[in-house]
């Protein structure tokens, strides 16, 4: 199969993975109980207010009636209102996005920094205490969820020893001459380091809260993949050749080792976007998990399914993008 | 392995500086120039009048920071002179009057006119517009203008139409500068004519003020405010833990009371918000006798000190002592033998217990499903078997207006203006969305009282109402909230009875 056609039948597959996302969540939200309506009641709201609210947010009409006319928008690029700001749902969604990729991916360069390094040490120090210790390490970042990080480094890093700021994205003292969203990527190539140092202060926390859990599970995956390398004949060539074992470790056995990893590392991206919901929460960083979690409180409808729509989208990308990496890397799948 | 060579140290040493300086400053004990706030809901709409966020009591601090409302709500809840500075209605109430403050200047410079006022009712009057009180607002129209003074005809007498100019939506909006930028023009620059001016907002991150010189009400003491939005509220003690904030508000009261003996300090103030248990007329609860002993099983205190740490006031009524309707005499004594023997008047014991669901949200209001726990354990003894169901607040919201709430329902009701309509009323009136007692005799006594013109009559006619619900139990009242706040000893707060944190009343200590 070529590439061209391989990445067509992927783009047909998201597109039906994204309207079946659509349709669920658009339905499941309506069923759960919960309505927005009731939710801003005031008191002494009797039944021809509560019909007039309906009427004004279109939720007078049937279920199936409302997912075509929102089905009809988003088609032309319209995600609807959101009932508590009355900003266009697109809007709000795209201007939160950049903050939780750029959390999403620092958090995953320390991931990868952290668990490559343990992985490696490792392998090097294999049969050793220094093994046993990355193993005990490695078992306590697993069993302990991400939220709970973010506690112990609030309480490390922001109380007892308060280097890092605690919550937000960026000092609100400073004034951004930003255009985009993309903070940490535009105070790079506008050289601003001092907003970038800040919004590294802010970053630190939450990203590596985000980056523990996935470091655990890159390290461990790793060191097993090198270990099972370490023992294949052209590793064993190498070393009858007289290379170093750092040598042996990094420049033979990691090039067949990492595969695995590297698809593991793409399914469990689309994970850590999904971790940042809480940890987002706990930081009160400006992403788009903490807006998730305040439409559904909320019972935000429109912004819900526009979050919802736009996290499958991503998933479904970053899957796309880790397969045909995958392909390009693997000799067997890149000649077919 | 990396050598380390002068030129990595060099490195790290440059980074770890320039990390460094980003890293928070602490000012507990210096001046405080930019006062930080930690606040624990975000804000989504800058219009106080219109949407879901104009009636979330949480983020009215926020709203009376930038804009004013009708009439001036003094910390204890009483009204006083604001942008009107005298208001009434003609002798046969067929016409309200509002004598308007002169010299008021909106955040642009422009001048505040008794044409704002009049538009701003007009406005909320209209059903386009929007606004969920729109019934209230409703209520009156033709706003006209004559001279400093905006007349408007009653449509409908409702003797609380002022009480609103302090309540939910009740706020003044630009007319010209709102009918020239529009909505959207409107969200994203607002300006009102409160003490402070928005100048610069970050949607879920904060907001930064600035002081109003010009402030009618004199100039704030903090020129600068930063409003952060930390909704959690671990995050939100170590933001005034940390020195990083100077006032917080809302976190867990055996936190405050460690802080609090540290280098923070507190205070902690009852709020209009209350705790309550409703009682559906449905199943075992149209027998007064269990609903009575339902009531008198109930050690309140117990459940304040125990589970509030003292935090907390029993209450008998749905009345509060700062509402206007609260009757002191009213009591609804802890008597668990009473109980028993009511119930055993019933056909109940402990042996064999009634039996019924008693609904509750986890983690919404302090100690919310710990103090169910607490009450159906005391229940138990006396011969009460109640099924706890943990729902969201939103089910809640749906169930009470489908009037679908299990027999027994924990509710927390604020009603910042103090007034009976806005608390016995609209929770215990039949007809009422937000009531589940349907009895066609409390109804009957309530229906006088709404278009009742003589006020001393009608807060009379609300305390028999109370009197009648308390001695037929109909409702179970727990106690009034209190408002934990942290704030750095800098700093002086006053806190306000409705709940609401407004930097304008904070001082330097």
């Amino acid at each position: 199969m070529t590439l061209i056609r391989r990445i067509l039948l992927r783009l047909l597959t998201m597109a039906i993975t994204l309207f079946g996302v659509a349709v669920i969540v658009f339905f499941v939200i309506r069923v759960v109980p919960g309505n927005p309506i009731a939710m801003m009641l005031p008191p002494g709201a009797g039944e021809e207010d509560i019909a007039r609210l309906k009427a004004l947010y279109g939720l007078d009409k049937t279920i199936p009636e409302q997912f075509v006319i929102w089905l009809s928008g988003v088609l032309q690029g319209d995600f609807g209102t959101s009932i508590t700001t009355r900003q266009p749902v697109l809007a709000l969604v795209l201007s939160r996005l950049p903050a939780t990729l750029e959390l999403s991916v620092v958090a995953l360069v320390i991931a990868v920094a952290i668990g490559g390094t343990l992985a490696l040490t490792g392998t090097r120090m294999r049969g050793t205490r220094s093994e046993g210790a990355i193993d005990v390490a490695n078992g306590m970042a697993l069993s302990v969820p991400d939220f709970l990080w973010g506690l112990v480094l609030i309480l490390l890093f922001g109380v007892l020893w308060p280097v890092f700021h605690i919550s937000g994205r960026v000092s609100p003292s400073l004034d951004l001459p930003f255009v985009t969203n993309f903070y940490l990527f535009e105070s790079v190539l506008r050289l601003r380091f001092d907003i970038w140092a800040d919004l590294v202060a802010h970053m630190f926390m939450p990203a590596l809260a985000l980056a523990i859990p996935l470091a655990a599970i890159i390290a461990q995956l790793l060191k097993q993949s090198l270990k099972e390398t370490m023992h294949l004949d052209y590793v064993t060539l190498s070393r009858t050749k007289g290379y170093g074992e750092n040598h042996v470790i990094t420049r033979e056995a990691l090039p067949n080792a990492v595969l695995p990893t590297l698809t593991l590392i793409g399914v469990q991206f689309t994970f850590l976007i999904g971790g940042t919901v809480i940890i987002e929460r706990l930081f009160s960083y400006e992403g788009l998990g903490n807006m998730a979690i305040d439409a559904v409180i909320n019972r935000d409808l429109p912004l819900i399914q526009g979050i919802v729509i736009l996290f499958a989208l991503i998933f479904s990308v970053v899957n796309l993008v880790v397969d045909l990496t995958y392909a390009a890397l693997n000799p067997r799948l890149r000649h077919g | 392995m990396t050598k380390l060579t002068r030129r990595s140290l060099l490195k790290s040493t440059a980074a770890a500086a320039t990390l460094a300086a980003a890293a928070p400053t602490f000012s507990w004990a210096q001046g405080i120039d930019d006062l930080v706030i930690a606040y624990n809901v975000n804000l989504p709409s800058w219009d106080p009048t219109v949407g879901a966020s104009a009636v979330n009591p949480t983020i009215q601090g926020i709203y009376q920071s930038v804009f004013d409302q009708f009439i001036l709500q003094q910390p204890d809840l009483s009204p006083a002179p604001g942008l009107l500075t005298d208001w009434g209605w003609n002798d046969d109430h067929s016409q309200v009057w509002m004598d308007v403050r002169e010299g008021v200047k909106w955040h642009d410079g422009s001048d505040f006119t008794a044409e704002d006022v009049a538009w701003s009712l007009a406005r909320v009057a209209s059903p386009e517009t929007g606004s969920p009180i729109q019934f209230v607002w409703g209520t009156l129209e033709n706003h006209r203008v004559e001279g400093n003074r905006v007349i408007a005809d009653v449509k409908q007498f409702d003797p609380t139409i002022f009480k609103w100019m302090y309540f939910l939506t009740g706020y003044v909006l630009p007319k010209a500068y709102y009918e020239k930028v529009g909505a959207d023009g409107f969200e994203a620059a607002p300006i009102g004519t409160g003490p402070y001016m928005v100048e610069k907002y970050e949607r879920n991150a904060y907001v930064r003020l600035k002081a109003n010189e010009n402030y009618w009400g004199g100039a704030p003491e903090f020129k600068s405010v930063t409003i952060k939005f930390v909704t959690d509220a671990a995050a939100r003690v170590a933001e005034v833990e940390s020195g990083n904030a100077h006032v917080t508000l809302e976190m867990p009261y055996e936190e405050f009371d460690r802080l609090k003996a540290g280098k923070l300090e507190g205070v902690a103030a009852p709020i209009s918000d209350i705790g309550m248990i409703f009682f559906n007329d449905i199943e075992v609860m149209t027998d007064p006798n269990v609903r009575k002993a339902a009531v008198m099983a109930v050690d309140k205190q117990a459940i304040v000190d125990r589970l509030l740490s003292g935090y907390g006031v029993p209450i008998d009524t749905l009345e509060t002592p700062e509402y206007d309707a609260y009757d002191p005499s009213i009591k609804t004594p802890y008597d668990p033998e009473g109980a028993k023997a009511l119930l055993a008047e019933s056909g109940y014991s402990t042996d064999n217990p009634v039996k019924f669901t008693i609904q509750t949200t986890r983690g919404f209001k302090p100690k919310d499903y710990e103090i169910i726990q607490a009450i159906v354990g005391l229940w138990r003894r006396v011969g009460i078997e109640a099924e706890i169901e943990v729902y969201e607040i939103a089910k809640h919201y749906e169930l009470r207006a489908a009037d679908q709430l299990a027999p027994a329902a924990f509710y927390n009701w604020g009603n910042s203006v103090g007034d009976p309509t806005t608390s016995t009323g609209f929770a215990m009136y039949g007809p009422s969305p937000h009531s589940v007692w349907d009895g066609q005799d409390l109804i009957d006594m309530i229906n006088p009282l709404w278009g009742e013109a003589d006020e001393a009559k009608r807060i009379e006619g609300w305390k028999g109402v109370s009197r009648y619900i308390a001695d037929n139990a109909l409702v179970l009242p727990l106690l009034q909230y209190v408002q934990p706040i942290l704030h750095a000893p800098g700093v002086k707060v006053t806190p306000h009875a409705s709940g609401a944190l407004l930097p304008h009343l904070m001082t330097r200590a």
